[in-house]
């Protein structure tokens, strides 16, 4: 790799198009994540970011552009090898069979093991510190199906963690989560961006995380349009009331600035 | 996985399953001791180990091709048996004797017949639509019955002496099985084989984007098990013809003592599987001494209950 590798885009898409269901969500999308970036893709229910962040990993069919991650075709890379570069937490994790936590986060090492390895105590670490990370750690022996909602949620993202992979892909990692934990988990995901200088892509549900733990936003309007810039220019209560297509008010105090849903007169 | 040792759980299970070999060479005729005539040595050695070790084999293949089934559908009441993949290779090997087609070996017959089973259950199971096990389940039971009709028919156009014919191939029995000896090392380095892509298989279990996400590629990786547990099953059919549940049974009961793991699964059920049909078939031929059980009776009395229960458990999680 050249030494300046931190200006090139670690994952990158052109001319993406995606559709649900034979009606186009996003088109011609241009974007490139790179080293310290956390993009969050905003937009209404059903507008298609689970769908994008799908497509972005390459689990999920496209109708044109390509995805490449690290300059090279992701349609041509083997499924491994992306693994080792590109993670994602799904929205749902199901568990069919019954594993420790630590077995499942354990299951994150596997693109980074020989495919005939066994996991080194490195790898052991690597998930314990995930579980960790998450706050899972007293649990790391309880069985995956005894956990709640939200301590599932957090095992998956442990598993994410512990695949440490450059490019991450998220989609609502805050689901079921607490605010103090969605606060916790953001933070922890923020850290490796910056300290680590990985990259993340999220998709969020609530605007005023977009403020704080995001560098740059992706809006999708649902018909294939969608705009990107920086997160202090896009997020604007003119842009995002046009966005979700009620009226937002930026509310601001010394600290920071965040929106609210401008409730009752307005839209009788 | 971590750290754990499964070795101590697996010698036990050797124990088991030696004990339960020794058991089966005592036991004859509901009566138990150690042969002290030429004629009771004969009956042993010529009689009872070849049979033994006939069962010993189809339980371990069985219990294999159950647990490989379980993780495709990512569902405990996976079987060969139940989604009628054992009745394809039945009625594919029994067509091919019919039409004297002797000159394919019959584990190729039952290799094929297993394979159109699968893709049936398995492609037409899985639908358009989301994921839905009672969809898959119900496929298999209904064509389950459909082979199990052919093979009926098949019978009854064919020569009269087809009664032990009817039970070999809709029940399963041992009584007339013989295997060479080359099977039991055939059936140890299968397992060996598959713990060493037992890592994919955890990470397969957990579903078809997740394991994408983590580096296997699921579609090929699916059609492997595919291919392998076809021919698990079809090796069991050819032996012991359609014994059923114990795909069921051996996995449910090794994941409740060595956990879901399939480094730690796989040898677990490999062995317990031989150790079951076994046992499962000494009783059958004692139980009603001189009477004889075809041991997919013993089988099923005890798969039956537990699908059921099974099936109540994972209806209840929803």
């Amino acid at each position: 790799m050249i030494e300046s590798s931190t200006h090139e885009p670690i994952l990158e898409c052109r001319d993406l198009c995606v559709s649900i269901g034979g009606q186009r969500v996003v088109d011609s999308l241009d974007l490139e994540v790179s080293a310290g970036q956390s993009i969050g893709i905003l937009g209404p229910n059903g507008v298609g970011k689970t769908t994008l962040l799908l497509a972005l990993a390459g689990v999920r069919g496209k109708d044109a552009g390509t995805v490449s991650l690290d300059g090279r075709d992701m349609a041509r890379l083997p499924r491994r090898e992306i693994a080792r570069g590109l993670g994602m937490l799904t929205q749902n994790t199901r568990f069919a069979f019954d594993a420790s936590a630590l077995e499942v986060a354990l299951s994150g090492r596997h693109p980074h093991i020989g495919t005939l390895g066994r996991e080194s105590a490195a790898d052991i670490d690597t998930a314990r510190k995930a579980l960790e990370d998450v706050g899972l750690d007293a649990l790391a022996e309880r069985s995956c199906r005894e956990l709640s909602g939200g301590e599932q949620r957090r095992l998956a993202l442990a598993t994410v963690l512990a695949q440490d992979p450059a490019v991450m892909l998220l989609d609502e990692p805050t689901n079921h989560l607490d605010p103090a934990r969605q606060v916790a988990i953001l933070d922890r995901l923020w850290l490796r961006v910056h300290r680590q200088r990985r990259c993340q892509v999220i998709a969020l549900h609530d605007v005023n995380l977009a403020t704080c733990y995001c560098t740059d936003v992706l809006m999708l309007f649902g018909d294939g349009r969608w705009e990107y810039g920086p997160t202090s220019g896009m997020l604007t209560a003119e842009r995002l009331s046009r966005l979700f297509e009620c009226e937002i008010r930026a509310i601001s105090d010394q600290r920071q600035t965040v929106f609210a849903v401008a409730g009752g007169a307005g839209n009788a | 996985m971590t750290g754990k040792s499964a070795l101590p759980v697996l010698s036990v299970l050797v124990a088991v399953l030696f004990g339960s070999l020794a058991l089966a060479l005592a036991l004859g005729n509901g009566s138990f001791g150690w042969p002290d005539s030429a004629v009771d040595w004969q009956i042993v050695l010529e009689i009872r180990l070849p049979r033994a070790l006939a069962a010993l084999a189809t339980g371990s293949l069985l219990a294999l091709a159950g647990t490989l089934m379980q993780v495709l559908l990512r569902n405990p009441l996976a079987d060969p048996y139940v989604l009628g993949v054992s009745g394809g290779a039945a009625a594919f090997s029994l067509a091919g004797m019919l039409l004297a087609l002797a000159i394919l070996p019959i584990e190729l017959l039952a290799f094929a017949g297993a394979l159109v089973s699968s893709v049936i259950v398995f492609v037409l199971g899985q639908g358009s639509g989301p994921w839905s096990t009672a969809r898959m389940l119900l496929t298999g039971v209904v064509v389950a019955a459909g082979w199990g009709a052919l093979i009926s028919l098949m019978l009854a156009l064919g020569d009269d002496q087809s009664l032990r014919g009817m039970l070999f191939w809709l029940m399963g029995d041992l009584s007339y099985a013989r295997i060479s000896g080359w099977w039991l090392p055939g059936v140890a380095a299968i397992t060996v084989l598959l713990m060493l892509r037992a890592r994919s298989l955890n990470i397969l279990a957990a579903g078809e984007t997740q394991a994408a996400l983590l580096g296997e590629d699921p579609r090929r990786r699916y059609t492997e098990i595919y291919v392998v547990a076809s021919a698990l099953t079809a090796l069991a059919v050819s032996i012991a013809g359609t014994v059923g549940f114990v795909g069921l049974i051996v996995p449910h009961l090794m994941r409740l003592v060595v956990g879901a793991d399939h480094r730690r699964l796989l040898p677990a059920a490999a062995l317990f599987g031989g150790a079951f049909l076994v046992l499962a078939d000494t009783l059958a031929r004692n139980l009603f001494s001189p009477r004889q059980l075809p041991v997919g009776v013993l089988t099923a009395l005890i798969g039956v209950p537990l699908f059921l229960l099974l099936l109540n458990r994972t209806g209840n999680r929803k």
